[in-house]
């Protein structure tokens, strides 16, 4: 039985994200600090401070123009690469949404359009220490779980839990894209940011969407 | 009309000062150079926003070269592109040169009334000198 995603349900779940974000700031920050430019906590906070500042004062009223106005925004008010990063995957994910609310299938779809956005942005590949070694993983799983009929709430479940273990996993990689680039072999041993806050994404999903 | 330039980068000021170090080699003349860099707030960072907006600034309608400084300022510009009109967007190029002697060599040379091709490619040559000197 399929749940009907609609503008309130992405609504909650972008809120979501911005309170687990604003949070776990300092988290974000700090990994950052080891292999970065110390900033992915304080930069993706304020992009979703904006995102919550729009929604409470001039919501969208369906589902893809709420995905494109947040991708707008963070391409603005984030600052670091994750602004381009993350606007990207909100703005391709509202060009998968069509008109209307989102099925499970389309939610997978709209993900799976987020994901290539952001690897067409960023040219990552898997394995290269960024947000693409969890969001990858967590598409894969969304599909396969949609395909299996899965309800949306389990799918997402398990989308997390694919994320949470591509998240983990990018603690020994040697980071090939970004400022953690330029520290080439002293980045291993160290979780990826990005890999981080976008595994904080699909987990805030799973948390929100498809409980109805 | 010449070929506007374009400036991104993390921040304001290093982007202002570069500005200024190109804008030394145009005494008297005139040249379209944009900005963007930094936050809404004055702190480091890139705004896809506010470079579309620059292009904007910056294109006569001979089109515009853009430089960039590292990491968001690139992926900003390329985001950029997605907001322009696509006529405006056919006559952008973003430069892979190096900041500050892209910058200088894309000024004097836009400023010429060089077509955005030579612009560009000028701007790609701006290590050359100092490559040069360094291995004689």
């Amino acid at each position: 039985m399929s749940v009907a995603v609609g503008v309130d349900d992405l609504t909650a779940w972008l809120r979501r994200f911005a309170e687990v974000v604003h949070e776990r700031r300092d988290e974000l920050t700090a990994l950052d600090a080891a292999i970065g430019d110390a900033d992915h906590g304080s930069n993706v906070d304020r992009g979703m401070a904006a995102v919550v500042a729009v929604l409470d004062d001039a919501p969208p009223a369906d589902a893809a123009g709420l995905l494109k106005k947040t991708g707008a925004t963070l391409v603005s008010k984030v600052g670091g690469a994750s602004g381009p990063l993350y606007g990207t995957l909100f703005l391709r994910m509202a060009g998968a949404a069509g008109n209307g609310d989102l099925d499970d299938a389309a939610v997978a779809r709209a993900l799976r359009a987020g994901l290539d956005g952001v690897v067409a942005r960023g040219k990552a590949e898997p394995g290269d220490k960024t947000m693409v070694d969890a969001l990858g993983p967590a598409c894969d799983a969304l599909d396969a779980a949609v395909e299996a009929g899965d309800s949306l709430a389990d799918a997402l479940d398990a989308a997390a839990a694919a994320a949470a273990e591509g998240r983990d996993a990018t603690v020994p990689l040697v980071a090939r894209k970004g400022r953690a680039s330029y520290l080439g072999e002293r980045s291993a041993g160290h979780m990826d940011p990005g890999a981080t806050s976008v595994t904080m994404l699909v987990e805030a999903a799973a948390a929100t969407l498809g409980r109805s | 009309m010449t070929v506007g330039i374009v400036v991104v980068s993390h921040s304001r000021a290093l982007a202002d000062a570069a500005v200024e170090l190109a804008r030394q080699m145009l005494p008297g003349r005139e040249l379209a150079v944009a900005v963007a860099a930094g936050t809404e707030d004055g702190g480091l960072g890139t705004d896809a926003a506010a470079v579309a907006d620059a292009v904007g600034e910056a294109d006569s309608g001979e089109g515009v070269v853009v430089l960039m400084d590292l990491g968001s300022a690139v992926l900003s510009a390329e985001t950029a592109l997605e907001f322009l009109d696509d006529d405006v967007r056919s006559r952008v190029t973003l430069s892979a040169a190096p900041l500050v002697e892209g910058l200088v060599g894309a000024v004097v040379v836009a400023a010429s009334g060089a077509s955005r091709q030579s612009v560009a490619a000028e701007a790609e040559r701006g290590l050359a000198p100092k490559q040069a000197h360094l291995s004689s």
